[in-house]
């Protein structure tokens, strides 16, 4: 009995020992910071290091913050911009709790971080968005666009995207220090028309479009008539030519022949029409039922009438 | 007073298993646990085999949780006392039991891919979409206004690996939503910079940028992932829009068409043109040698006949009217001879039967 009594003193002293050890050990994990309390104030700093840490049991107490990356997703929210066109913008945010004092102390939980980053940001994206010029948050560079039509409204740029997205994050920093939250990256993730300037760009798209197709047919058509007159420019060059270069041998052969005729029939014109007449006679008179009339008067047929006329 | 005890090792068994659950590593769940419980309830049983009952149980669990395997893909992530404290690699690996030690498995081989602006159930089921209202997300995703102030409609897949598993488990919170924020951002910032035109026909080069962009971006995150690739699906207009600008394609092919058919009609007709010049030539050129030779002949004749004429000059005139009447008369028809003091007698010949 006494044996037994000694056993379980010797026990229930373990087991305080290992409940105020299990007490005033914590754990603190590679994405963690921890903050001690005593009595609800803070004490010492902040720790950073992740590993086996021990505080006094029971008196002190850990408070346990994330130091990773967090992630904050903006109310998706229509905001018109300074040009008046009406936007769904959705935003994001990278966070970190660079001061858990201050976060702890300010806001206390995820919760609280998360509805004042609500605030913030909301306004300033709104702010950002509404002072400037839809073509403003679209693009960053002035980078030549491959562009079908030229519009006022897609002129350079002179903020950008990028820079907008940074003022967002530059103006609402200060406001965020309090909270012991440091902001990484402000991102807009998302930029798209309301519905009824969709539709409205919609058509204007499709008005751009079938200008555009219009505009080919026209070339193609303007090109095709372009290359049926260069034929038909051509053909009347060849034909032209042709026909000079044609009339020009012509005219030489004829002057050859003028040459040819006037030197062997000059010789003698007067038999010359003789013997050519005599040709002509006999070839171009025979031809056909032809009817010839003599007459006795003739030299040829003189001598039907008689003798003595000799 | 021994009951007392086993209660206790027993909540403490259970704060243990708590403690380990989150670390996704060693034991799972310890199913003995529940028939342990009821073994002992209402049953008094020989000191010595519950300790031996126990120590069976602890080396069960410890045991479990000490020694894990690690798959050919990962590596896994040691953290003792919540401090990284190792890499291990792939087979059978030992560690410290819960609550002291944890394991995370990274899966650094496998090649993860996250979609946007489709899903690869039914890509109709997309296209059905994208006429709805702003409440989709999946048509939202995709819809992205361009450079020129137009909207697109352009997913793509990105394919990434965890590069550093450190990283990837430790310095950022939810590395898949900032990977699917930072795609999305970056995409729209690649289409913002260019017309649809661009949009449309150059997706290589945006998928290029775009994955340039997305890795710095995730990489001044910390995010410890590497971008593999980027490949984007069909870019297009969104389905309003479409039918225009197929017109504009339809209008491209007609102009490509007239332009086409004005040069074969243009090659059609200059090469034949050009012989036929070629032989308008030749003829003239073969009329040519045909005027002048045969004047070569008939001079050639004349000059010959005129020859003999010179030296008799009369009987050669008279021979040669004679022979021609003697050619001509015969093929004469009709023959009439007229006395010439007879001066009235054409009225009488029927001229007009003859031409007829």
């Amino acid at each position: 009995m006494k044996n037994n009594s000694i056993a379980a003193a010797i026990f229930i002293i373990i087991l305080l020992g290992g409940f105020l050890g299990y007490n005033s050990a914590y754990v603190v994990d590679e994405t963690e910071q921890v903050v001690i309390t005593q009595f609800g104030r803070v004490i010492g700093e902040t720790i950073y290091e992740p590993g086996l840490k021990f505080k006094l049991p029971f008196i002190q107490k850990a408070l346990v913050f994330k130091k990773n990356l967090q992630h904050w997703d903006g109310d998706k929210g229509q905001i018109p911009t300074e040009d008046k066109t009406y936007l769904w913008v959705d935003t994001f945010a990278f966070w970190k709790i660079k001061d858990p004092v201050k976060y702890f102390q300010s806001v206390g939980t995820r919760q609280g971080a998360i509805s004042r980053l609500d605030d913030i940001l909301d306004a300033a994206v709104r702010n950002a968005v509404t002072s400037n010029p839809l073509v403003e948050t679209v693009r960053w560079t002035n980078r030549e666009l491959d562009k079908i039509v030229e519009r006022e409204d897609t002129a350079d740029i002179n903020t950008g995207r990028k820079k907008i997205e940074k003022s967002i994050l530059l103006s609402a920093q200060p406001k965020l220090d309090e909270f012991g939250i440091e902001l990484v990256e402000v991102q807009f993730k998302r930029i798209n028309y309301v519905s009824d300037v969709r539709n409205s760009v919609y058509k204007r798209m499709i008005a751009e479009r079938n200008q555009i197709a219009e505009k080919f047919r026209s070339e193609g058509r303007g090109k095709s008539a372009e290359i049926i007159g260069q034929k038909e420019k051509e053909l009347e060059k060849i034909r032209s030519e042709a026909y000079e270069k044609a009339q020009a041998l012509k005219g030489q052969a004829d002057a050859e022949v003028t040459k040819i005729f006037a030197k062997a029939y000059g010789v003698d014109p007067e038999f010359y029409s003789f013997i050519e007449s005599m040709d002509i006679y006999k070839e171009k008179l025979a031809s056909g039922d032809t009817k010839f009339v003599f007459s006795t008067n003739s030299d040829f047929l003189k001598y039907l009438k008689g003798l003595e006329k000799f | 007073m021994n009951w007392d005890w086993d209660k206790l090792r027993e909540q403490q068994k259970k704060q243990q298993n708590f403690n380990q659950s989150p670390g996704g590593g060693g034991g799972n769940g310890l199913p003995p646990m529940d028939d342990f419980v009821n073994f002992f309830k209402g049953k008094k049983l020989p000191a010595g085999l519950i300790i031996l009952g126990l120590i069976v149980a602890f080396l069960l669990f410890f045991g479990n949780s000490m020694f894990f395997t690690i798959d050919t893909s990962e590596v896994g992530i040691v953290q003792r006392f919540g401090k990284y404290d190792r890499t291990v690699y792939p087979g059978l690996n030992f560690k410290f039991p819960a609550g002291i030690e944890k394991v995370t498995k990274v899966k650094i081989k496998r090649v993860f891919k996250e979609e946007f602006g489709f899903t690869t159930l039914s890509t109709t089921q997309t296209r059905s979409l994208i006429s709805n209202q702003d409440s989709n997300d999946v048509e939202n995703v995709s819809l992205m206004l361009t450079g020129d102030l137009n909207v697109a409609l352009v997913p793509w897949i990105v394919q990434f690996k965890v590069k550093d598993p450190y990283k990837y488990l430790f310095k950022i919170h939810d590395a898949r939503q900032v990977l699917r924020d930072l795609s999305e951002s970056t995409m729209r910032l690649v289409v913002g910079d260019r017309s649809i035109n661009e949009v449309i026909t150059k997706r290589e080069e945006m998928a290029l940028q775009a994955m340039e962009n997305l890795q710095k971006a995730l990489d001044s995150a910390d995010a410890g992932i590497d971008v593999v690739t980027i490949e984007m699906k069909r870019t297009n207009v969104p389905l309003p829009v479409q039918p225009s600008f197929n017109q504009v394609n339809q209008a491209t092919q007609e102009k490509e068409e007239m332009i086409y058919n004005a040069k074969e009609e243009y090659n059609k007709a200059i090469p034949a043109a050009m012989g036929e010049a070629e032989r308008e030539i030749r003829q003239a050129e073969g009329y040519a040698l045909n005027r002048i030779n045969r004047a070569k002949g008939d001079a050639q004749r004349f000059t010959a006949v005129y020859e003999e004429y010179k030296n008799a000059k009369d009987i050669t005139k008279r021979r040669l009217y004679l022979e021609m009447l003697n050619e001509l008369i015969p093929k004469m028809q009709e023959k009439y001879i007229i006395d010439e003091d007879q001066n009235n007698i054409l009225p009488f010949l029927n001229l007009g039967k003859a031409s007829k």
